[in-house]
């Protein structure tokens, strides 16, 4: 409970710039002081007083009286209210006096640069003048509400009733004829919370069928009652309504969402398998599929890789403990624990990484960046290489990367590469101008030099001899290229 | 603190006081002591009205969040709920109740308040729960507007936007519309009407209902506001998605501004005192209030971030030649007259220092590589380049799993740019985001369609190039420093809405009927008759003043430039704000996602 306190005392008295509010009244001297006064002339007097203004406001008067006292003569019953002095009665003039009195009064001076009082104080005067108090209630109370009180409302009536918050009794619309005006007068109020009031009564009074039918011509009653349907979960009537209206990609996505409650895998898979045959779009239908497959895949997975775990017999399992169970993770998070657990397996195997990769048509760039990432974590620099490298048809070797060299680069810095390997990558990254940064990040002095000498760049190789360690091969090796005659410098 | 309410052209005080008044009363109902249970959201909404102090007089012992189980021992005799009408935070309430001792002596009274609407969808679940009788008062507090400053009333309706537009649910609206009726009741008739979109279509009708239903609306006061200008959100869906590049803007982004109160990491903030070799480094994050009432902010907040660092230098230096002049006091008259300025010195600094931290944590941000990639990338769709073909950009980001809300962003920014994707650029986005992040974000993909934030082309037309030509939405030459064009609060980009405002004050829309046409729902004039009398007579050289009303949401950096029109010398009209929620490109697709674990409770 103190931290509760704590946080409410942070919260209700963190304003920061009480020093900004120049409330200490002696020291007329400063200029400064009485610019700033100028500026904030409203400050002194409206601000953070609260005391002071609710005194001012407030004497003499019962507080809270007023509008209540109004609110309750207005509507016409008193007798509903508990525990109220009949004293406080007293603002119960006639209600069509007021406008009379509110225009006596000078409500300009409400707003600054209008004041027709030269005193700032005419602030808390003008909010607490009965012209004004009286007026806002007024908006919420118009006469119609209090004239005729009696039980026997119109349709009308009864939805501006319910729009002030009264509770009222929907039975007497009987007839489907009067329940229907009553919901037309609550969608023309365009007010939620009386709409959905009418439909829980329909839906409650009324045959289903009716109901539908009479709904698809109430397009925005419908929407309402979809949405109070999903938000109190009746999910089987929710269903048969889309069906009824032939909405059936919504119907399709709307059962999909179920499986978001299913906390237990095995029931979570039964329902998605359900989902399938949905009439989903037809690119929707192929990733509700794959959802499916996926699921199933993890389960295999997961209950293998945890005896696997538990055993104690596998190095890898060992030496990388799981940190999380792979269910339910999306698909690219699985690629990745296959790549780092199940690199090596056969294709047939379901947890192997070409399985997955032909399973659910991985495009190949994000394949390379997967394994590149689990790969490079495991530090397994014979697996990089390999998963670079293709054979053209003469047998001959090359290096390639569907991602592009910089961003292997990027991945294998990250994962803590030695220069050796981050050179050979760097090197083969093809825009110079990337090349050379990347080199001069990462220190890969090598591919700095004969990127220079390759660019006939005498200057640059120059000032980077300052660069490399004294005494070093590196610079050596600059020097020797500096000295080398055949080289036909550009600069 | 509401100083800084009445400090713009309209006294906004007056709204803040009325809201304190409807309060009272409530409080005043449940006689004797009281513990007030906070539906958490609803805490910084309510601290923009009233203090701890106002509650505290009226009775209000203890304050506690809303949360499942039993109900703390506070020895008071009224519980009182201030709750958002959600039937999840009924079952909340349900269980405190069911769970109250029934023995204990003597026994609490219940109550709920219902912000910012009684609910009957509510009661009749509390009543099936069958817990509705054990509450005395049962009523609901209309905190429709709530004053933010001088100039910015918001109704802080989180899902406003998600509601219109997903779910075709328009109490938000019949709630704005509410809102604009107490506002013209007590800041008089709003003669002139505009609007664009659906959504201001309906509130402007449900308005001159009202009007029509209520004759004792017929007011007079002496109207303050001249035009009210309604614009739906989804007319320029464009807006919120770009990085916001003001200085309010891009801390919003980063941290997120709260019912105008920002929590910063503490570390830049470690008080530097002497011989506290940095012991104690401060762990809760640092709580800053902003708003107009801090003048160095106010001055600063609407800037170009690239226009930040120099004023605050130039501050600095105004600072220590103040305190300098300590050295040049040598009467006892000067020497009163120094320390009599101290306070507000030592404010200044204070303030200074602030701002100084807040600005270099931004500029950590906004020099990173991966904040000015993302910006390339976002000014080049506004600009109109490259937005028909999958971008690389948005390809490695979704490689290297950053934060799905960024793809999301970028993605629906290309779209909207492109007004739709082509079918195969944006099945292949789906396809990625969905391997990546997981299939059942097709839930969220799903309503971003329907929003019209991603969808596929239809008709094989891009309408964006002619709107952005026609309404200048691009501008090659903005100036940061000393900006002479709203495009500067998006480096470049002018906000669409505020485009419009600015074409409706002056010429006019009738010059550019042909664009309002290609945008969403109808536009359209209505007029409010005035009583004689009332009818303003200008004074020369007097602005008019607008009332820009964005239903579904707006940004900073949108304030930042109708602000920045209000202040144009020539520019003739004031603006004043008013919204359903202050939002970011981040929080508004949020709103829009699917929530994908159950509720916990």
């Amino acid at each position: 409970m103190s931290r509760v306190r704590a946080d409410e005392e942070e919260y209700w008295h963190s304003s920061k710039f009480r020093a900004f509010t120049f409330d200490d009244e002696d020291d007329e001297l400063s200029q400064l002081k009485e610019s700033k006064r100028a500026v904030n002339s409203l400050r002194d007097i409206v601000d953070d007083d609260d005391d002071d203004l609710e005194r001012v406001s407030w004497s003499g008067e019962p507080v809270g009286s007023i509008s209540w006292s109004i609110k309750e003569t207005a509507s016409g019953s008193t007798s509903s209210l508990d525990g109220r002095d009949s004293s406080l009665q007293k603002g119960s003039s006639s209600y069509a006096a007021l406008p009379k009195q509110a225009s006596s009064y000078s409500l300009s001076s409400l707003f600054k640069g209008r004041n027709k009082l030269s005193s700032f104080q005419s602030l808390s005067d003008a909010l607490t003048d009965t012209g004004v108090k009286n007026y806002a209630p007024e908006l919420r109370r118009p006469k119609a509400e209090y004239k005729d009180y009696s039980s026997d409302w119109s349709p009308k009536d009864t939805v501006r009733r319910m729009q002030r918050g009264k509770v009222c009794s929907l039975e007497r619309f009987r007839s489907l004829q009067d329940k229907l005006v009553l919901l037309d007068e609550a969608v023309a109020g365009h007010d939620g919370n009386v709409i959905t009031a009418v439909l829980i009564f329909l839906k409650r009074t009324l045959r289903r069928e009716i109901l539908f039918r009479e709904l698809e011509v109430r397009q925005v009653a419908l929407c309402h009652l979809i949405h109070f349907l999903r938000e109190t979960g009746e999910q089987k009537f929710l269903l048969d309504l889309l069906r009824f209206l032939d909405r059936t990609e919504e119907v399709a996505l709307s059962q999909y969402r179920e499986h978001l409650n299913i906390q237990d895998v095995e029931k979570r898979r039964e329902f998605l398998k359900g989902c399938i045959g949905l009439p989903f779009s037809a690119e929707d239908t192929s990733h509700i599929q794959d959802h499916y497959t996926l699921l199933e895949r993890q389960i295999i997975i997961e209950a293998n890789d945890r005896h696997l775990e538990m055993a104690g017999q596998s190095e890898l399992f060992r030496k990388y403990p799981r940190k999380a169970s792979i269910l339910n993770m999306p698909l690219v998070t699985t690629l990745f624990y296959s790549c780092f657990y199940h690199y090596t397996e056969a294709e047939g195997m379901f947890s192997s990484p070409t399985n997955l990769k032909k399973t659910f048509k991985i495009p190949d760039k994000q394949y390379v960046l997967t394994a590149l990432a689990a790969r490079a974590k495991l530090r397994a620099w014979g697996d990089v290489d390999a998963l670079l490298t293709t054979k053209n048809w003469l047998g001959y070797t090359k290096k390639k990367a569907p991602i592009g060299f910089h961003r292997v680069v990027e991945i294998l810095q990250r994962n803590n590469a030695p220069v050796q390997v981050l050179q050979e990558y760097v090197r083969l990254v093809e825009d110079v101008e990337t090349r050379l940064n990347l080199a001069t990040k990462y220190k890969c002095h090598d591919v700095v030099i004969e990127t220079y000498r390759d660019l006939k760049d005498r200057v640059q190789l120059t000032a980077y001899k300052s660069k490399v360690e004294r005494g070093s091969v590196e610079e050596e090796k600059i020097q020797s290229i500096l000295s080398n005659v055949q080289i036909r410098w550009k600069n | 603190m509401a100083a800084h309410l009445s400090s713009g052209r309209v006294n906004l005080t007056a709204l803040r006081e009325a809201g304190r008044r409807e309060l009272r009363e409530f409080l005043d109902k449940c006689a004797g002591s009281k513990a007030i249970v906070w539906d958490e959201y609803l805490t910084g909404p309510f601290g923009l009205i009233a203090q701890y102090s106002l509650l505290k007089e009226h009775e209000v012992e203890k304050m506690f969040t809303l949360k499942p189980g039993r109900l703390p021992p506070a020895d008071v005799k009224n519980i009182i709920f201030f709750v958002r009408p959600k039937l999840e935070l009924m079952d909340i309430i349900t269980d405190n109740v069911l769970r109250e001792d029934r023995g204990r002596s003597p026994q609490r009274d219940f109550h709920i308040l219902f912000v910012p609407r009684r609910s009957l969808l509510c009661e009749q679940w509390l009543k099936e729960q069958g817990v509705l009788g054990s509450f005395i008062h049962r009523e609901q507090y209309s905190l429709d507007l709530i004053p933010f400053d001088g100039d910015l009333l918001s109704m802080e309706s989180e899902g406003a936007f998600k509601e219109c537009y997903l779910e075709s649910d328009q109490t938000s609206l019949y709630h704005a519309a509410k809102g604009l009726m107490t506002l013209q009741a007590l800041y008089g008739t709003i003669p002139q009407i505009f609007g664009k979109g659906d959504c201001a279509r309906h509130v402007a009708n449900m308005m001159i209902r009202m009007k029509r239903e209520f004759p004792g609306s017929q007011n007079s006061i002496f109207p303050v506001f001249d035009t009210l200008l309604l614009l739906d959100r989804n007319v320029d869906l464009l807006t919120p998605l770009a990085t916001q590049l003001t200085y309010e803007g891009l801390i919003d982004e980063i941290y997120g501004i709260q019912n105008t109160y920002v929590k910063l990491p503490p570390e830049k903030f470690a008080p530097k005192k002497q011989g506290e070799g940095g012991k104690d480094l401060p762990t809760e994050p640092k709580k800053l209030q902003l708003n107009s009432a801090e003048e160095l902010y106010a001055e600063i907040r609407d800037k170009n971030f690239n226009a930040v660092g120099s004023v605050l230098s130039k501050k600095a230096k105004i600072i220590s030649a103040a305190f300098e002049e300590r050295h040049h006091a040598k009467t006892v008259g000067e020497i009163k007259q120094f320390v009599s300025q101290l306070p507000h010195m030592q404010a200044a600094r204070s303030s200074l220092a602030n701002h100084t931290s807040i600005a270099e944590l931004i500029k950590d941000i906004t020099t990173s590589e991966d904040f000015f990639d993302n910006l390339t990338v976002e000014q080049e769709f506004m600009s109109g380049i490259d937005t028909d073909k999958v971008n690389n950009y948005i390809e490695d980001c979704i490689a290297q799993k950053h934060p799905l809300i960024k793809i999301l962003r970028l993605v629906c920014l290309q779209s909207v740019c492109n007004s739709g994707l082509k079918q195969k650029v944006l099945d292949h986005y789906k396809r990625e985001i969905l391997q990546t992040y997981g299939y059942e974000h097709i839930l969220t993909l799903n309503n971003l369609e329907k929003a019209g934030l991603l969808k596929p082309q239809t008709g094989g037309r891009n309408n964006y190039p002619t709107i952005r030509k026609t309404l200048r939405l691009w501008m090659d030459d903005v100036n940061e420093q000393n900006p002479n064009d709203i495009s500067y609060v998006y480096s470049g980009y002018a906000p669409l809405s505020v485009r419009l405002a600015q074409l409706l004050a002056r010429p006019g829309w009738r010059s550019i009927e042909e664009v309002l046409k290609m945008l969403p729902g109808p536009h359209f004039e209505e007029r409010q008759q005035l009583p004689t009398g009332l009818q303003k007579k200008r004074q020369q050289g007097e602005n008019r003043v607008t009332l820009v009303f964005f239903l579904g949401g707006v940004t900073y950096a949108e304030i930042a430039a109708l602000r920045f029109l209000s202040q144009m010398e020539d520019g003739g009209t004031e603006y004043i704000i008013a919204t359903t929620k202050l939002i970011n490109g981040t929080t508004w697709i949020k709103s829009l996602m699917e929530k994908l674990e159950p509720a916990p409770f």
